[in-house]
């Protein structure tokens, strides 16, 4: 990998169920994740994906990008803005910021309909 | 009202989480993952791993039941109906997998206000049944209206 090249694209549609999976895999039962009407009575459009679970899928597609190997992911810091759906399309994206060695550092987003849900992220990648 | 930052250095006892296979599974599905590594016990070791391996944000699974008790202190006293999770960052070190026992602790790094937003910083340190480090993680989460 050189700077500037990108990397680490993947495009997931969750399906409508998943925020119950995720929930029960995390344990993360935040209503509003789950529950369309609670996530409305408090202001929501409707129920939301889990932040983290999104940093998940940044964490998958810079996993895929070092070759599927679960130790080359060393960190990664995100930031969370807006909201993401079920039933939209996630697309994760990143471009190589500097490589040095087998040491890589890639800035990377997630977008969903044109805007950023987890922005300002940075993955390092041990290759 | 200034910002409450009577939490600030605090730790909460160590909480600890046994890795189980199942559960690895679980969160691999639910992440859409495939590698074979995170389902099945021979492709892990044939890998180099000891057993079925955790993907690096399963350290969300196993920091939770730390992390529960710091974020809902009342003397931590965050303003849940205003609150969103700002950012996270995770350093990982050694892998982890099904059999491990990995114990969290959590601790306020910081509580800062800035344009009447509060952020609260925690800091979690992961390690293993061995001791060595597997995760440190930086919690923030800001509460809007705080001032």
């Amino acid at each position: 990998m050189n700077k500037g090249d990108s990397v680490a694209e993947l495009k997931v549609t969750p399906d409508k169920y998943l925020p119950h999976r995720y929930a029960g895999a995390s344990g993360d039962f935040n209503p509003i994740h789950i529950d369309p009407e609670f996530a409305k009575a408090v202001g929501l459009p409707s129920s939301i994906l889990h932040g983290l679970y999104m940093m998940g899928l940044v964490a998958r597609a810079n996993t895929a990008a070092a070759g599927d190997d679960p130790r080359a992911l060393k960190r990664l810091s995100v930031q969370f803005r807006g909201m993401g759906a079920p039933e939209q399309e996630i697309a994760v994206t990143g471009t190589v910021k500097s490589a040095d060695g087998d040491r890589v550092v890639i800035d990377t987003v997630a977008t969903q309909s044109d805007k950023q849900v987890i922005r300002n992220a940075e993955a390092e990648l041990q290759l | 009202m200034p910002l409450k930052t009577d939490a600030v250095g605090k730790e909460w006892p160590a909480v600890t989480y046994e890795v189980g296979r199942e559960k690895i599974r679980e969160y691999s599905y639910a992440l859409g993952l495939e590698n074979q590594v995170h389902f099945d016990r021979d492709a892990a070791q044939a890998a180099g791993f000891r057993d079925v391996v955790a993907p690096p944000m399963f350290c969300v699974v196993y920091c939770a039941p730390a992390m529960g008790p710091a974020i809902l202190d009342p003397d931590v006293g965050m303003n849940f109906a205003a609150m969103v999770h700002g950012s996270q960052e995770f350093a990982w070190d050694e892998p982890v997998c099904s059999g491990d026992a990995i114990t969290t602790t959590p601790r306020c790094l910081s509580i800062d206000e800035r344009d009447g937003k509060g952020f609260y910083v925690f800091e979690s340190t992961s390690v293993n049944q061995d001791g060595a480090e597997v995760v440190r993680g930086t919690w923030t989460n800001i509460v809007r209206g705080v001032s």
